[in-house]
């Protein structure tokens, strides 16, 4: 295990070098001079060189990928152009709006996704595994903008039955204020016993949760079918069938745990693609979070805010992997052998 | 001695086939559909000029109906014709990105797994760092950096989009390299290149090939996602995800200017996501 851990982690060490060195390259191609929209359009060529000098634009490119390495190691992520504030300070606030509203897509997609997939291998080729199938293949075919549009027409501006569009009733900040721990809305308000934001942040979450989870639970329906068949055709299944086990026992009491495994893999790569599907809804939803700060920063080609999104989700996908990855050590002994 | 009878499975043979292949057929004929829209778009929308800049203001937002089937968009133009034209714009970036990225993926893959080694290592970490970038977020910054447009798109996906073929057909090739076809060919001093692309390449193939069509759908919402964002195609180009953007505003009274474009998206992705599923069930088994 020692060995695999180390080896593991240098992997990921490698990588996220990697990431940065890409983000910089991405960032370096930009055509518009960020100096220049950092100045404004009526900088004279004094306050233009000045900015040039205070981002170091002038340096050759090792040395700006240098001091940009050190900058990011030692917590500078650099201004954001369009806030004015440290991008880092941004994305700590925006953050973890983002993570309340993936994480409840999730848990959303899992309740649903895991079923759904015992339910299709049970009757494998029989209408249930059919409409399965089927309703999964269409949940990773919605486009998600137009899917939140739909949905927010529907049962917000029409039924009226949620909100339209924000984390929470913005008048509650003066009638019970929130005092921030986790920066995680619902979370806060959860240990500060603040139920009016709460709850209004509980109904604010549904809809675009929903439209978040609607991919990743097409995805784990799939994968759990897929991982419960191959499981259900071993030998130990074989066992249990002569033993007098129904087919239903036979899956879910022996062959889901270790079916499971896939899954929880599948998991890591669906965070890091739904935090980035998220931004889409988040622009609809005018959720506070990373998308729609991703969206100011792109209308304002504000670069380092844009690196920064950019670094912060890749470098959450190789943790998430990396972590993934360890965890199943933990669930499944089998991993640790190899 | 007559042969004992072999045991007959109910689950095995014939119907298995026919479920997998109607899967992969259905998904194979509502794809043909598509594509027939957008070969044929200019003979049979009815409003041919609507697929561009054509404009008739006293026409605008009119309802669905015998004249307009999709009703009519902001400027008059005849949404249902606008969106036939876009199957063009949609199946022309599909195609784009997967061949680029197709080929530039199995090229390197091949030659990844053949080589094995420092080759292979350098290629497969090279591979870890863009697959890091969900394919959105890095054609995200890309299109902010590149100037809107078609190819601004097709560029900015399929830099995200090659690794994945890369990595598949590297762990392909590699079993493949292990065959006795392959140490013959080197006994008889074939030269590596050709060994590479003559017996390894077309042998390594098939993976790729299902895995391109399933992929179809990915691109296609990905394009749209870009293009919703303002950061691909725009006016007048006839593109979905353009617009569905341009008619968010109009969602709550005028229902049709979003939900057709964004229905054509759906459909299109699920029609490449079933002809996958069903061409990948038939691989496996």
């Amino acid at each position: 295990m020692p060995g695999y851990l180390i080896r593991r982690l240098g992997q990921a060490l490698l990588v996220v070098a990697g990431v940065i060195v890409l983000t910089f390259a991405v960032m370096r191609l930009v055509p518009g001079d960020p100096a220049v929209a950092y100045a404004g359009p009526k900088a004279t060529a004094a306050e233009l060189a000045d900015a040039r000098r205070q981002f170091g634009l002038d340096d050759p490119l090792p040395v700006q990928l240098w001091n940009y390495v050190r900058d990011l190691l030692g917590g500078d992520w650099g201004t954001s152009l369009h806030t004015r504030r440290p991008v880092r300070d941004d994305l700590f606030q925006a953050f973890p709006a983002s993570l309340e509203l993936v994480g409840a897509a999730l848990v959303v997609a899992l309740a649903a996704g895991i079923p759904l997939g015992i339910a299709a291998a049970r009757y494998k080729g029989r209408l249930p595994d059919l409409s399965v199938r089927l309703s999964s293949m269409l949940a990773v075919s919605v486009p998600v903008f137009w899917l939140a549009l739909a949905l927010q027409t529907v049962f917000a501006s029409g039924l009226g039955w949620f909100p339209v569009a924000g984390e929470y009733d913005a008048s509650l900040d003066r009638t019970s204020p929130l005092h921030l721990y986790t920066n995680v809305t619902a979370v806060d308000a959860l240990i500060t016993g603040n139920w009016p934001i709460l709850t209004s942040t509980l109904s604010h979450l549904v809809l675009p949760a929903l439209v978040i989870a609607a991919y990743p639970a097409g995805v784990v329906a799939q994968m759990t079918r897929a991982a419960l068949i191959e499981e259900s055709s071993r030998e130990h299944a074989r066992l249990e069938r002569a033993l007098g086990f129904g087919e239903t026992a036979v899956l879910t009491r022996f062959s889901l745990r270790p079916a499971l495994n896939p899954v929880l893999a599948l998991i890591a790569l669906v965070f890091a693609y739904s935090i980035v599907n998220g931004f889409l809804v988040e622009a609809v939803f005018n959720w506070p979070g990373l998308g729609r700060y991703a969206a100011d920063s792109i209308r304002s080609l504000d670069t380092p805010a844009i690196a920064g999104v950019t670094l912060l989700v890749a470098v959450l996908y190789v943790v998430a992997n990396l972590a993934v990855d360890l965890l199943q050590g933990v669930v499944d002994p089998r991993v640790r052998a190899r | 001695m007559t042969t004992p009878a072999l045991p007959v499975y109910r689950r095995t043979p014939l119907r298995r086939l026919a479920g997998v292949d109607r899967l992969a057929v259905a998904g194979g004929v509502l794809l043909g559909i598509v594509v027939l829209a957008a070969l044929l778009a200019p003979w049979i929308a009815p409003y041919p000029d609507d697929g561009g800049s054509a404009t008739h203001p006293l026409e605008s937002l009119l309802p669905p109906g015998g004249d307009h089937w999709f009703g009519t968009d902001q400027v008059g133009r005849d949404v249902f014709s606008r969106v036939l034209f876009g199957a063009r714009t949609s199946l022309f970036i599909a195609v784009a990105v997967l061949a680029v990225s197709g080929a530039a993926g199995v090229l390197l893959g091949v030659v990844a797994g053949y080589a094995g080694g420092w080759a292979r290592d350098v290629i497969m970490r090279v591979t870890d760092v863009f697959l890091a970038f969900p394919a959105l977020l890095l054609s995200l910054a890309l299109a902010v950096v590149l100037q809107p447009s078609v190819t601004t798109v097709i560029v900015a996906i399929a830099i995200t989009w090659w690794p994945w073929y890369a990595r598949l057909t590297a762990s392909v090739a590699a079993s493949v390299s292990t065959r006795g076809f392959v140490d013959s060919a080197r006994c008889l001093g074939v030269p590596a290149p050709l060994i590479v692309l003559r017996h390894v390449l077309p042998n390594s193939l098939t993976p790729v090939l299902v895995q391109l069509s399933l992929d179809g759908g990915g691109v296609i919402l990905t394009a749209a996602a870009l293009s919703y964002l303002g950061l691909g195609a725009h006016e007048p180009t006839p593109e979905w995800g353009l617009m569905v953007q341009q008619g968010q505003s109009l969602f709550t009274t005028d229902w049709w200017v979003v939900t057709f474009p964004g229905l054509a998206i759906l459909v299109t992705a699920f029609a490449f996501n079933v002809l996958g599923e069903g061409l990948r069930a038939r691989l496996a088994r």
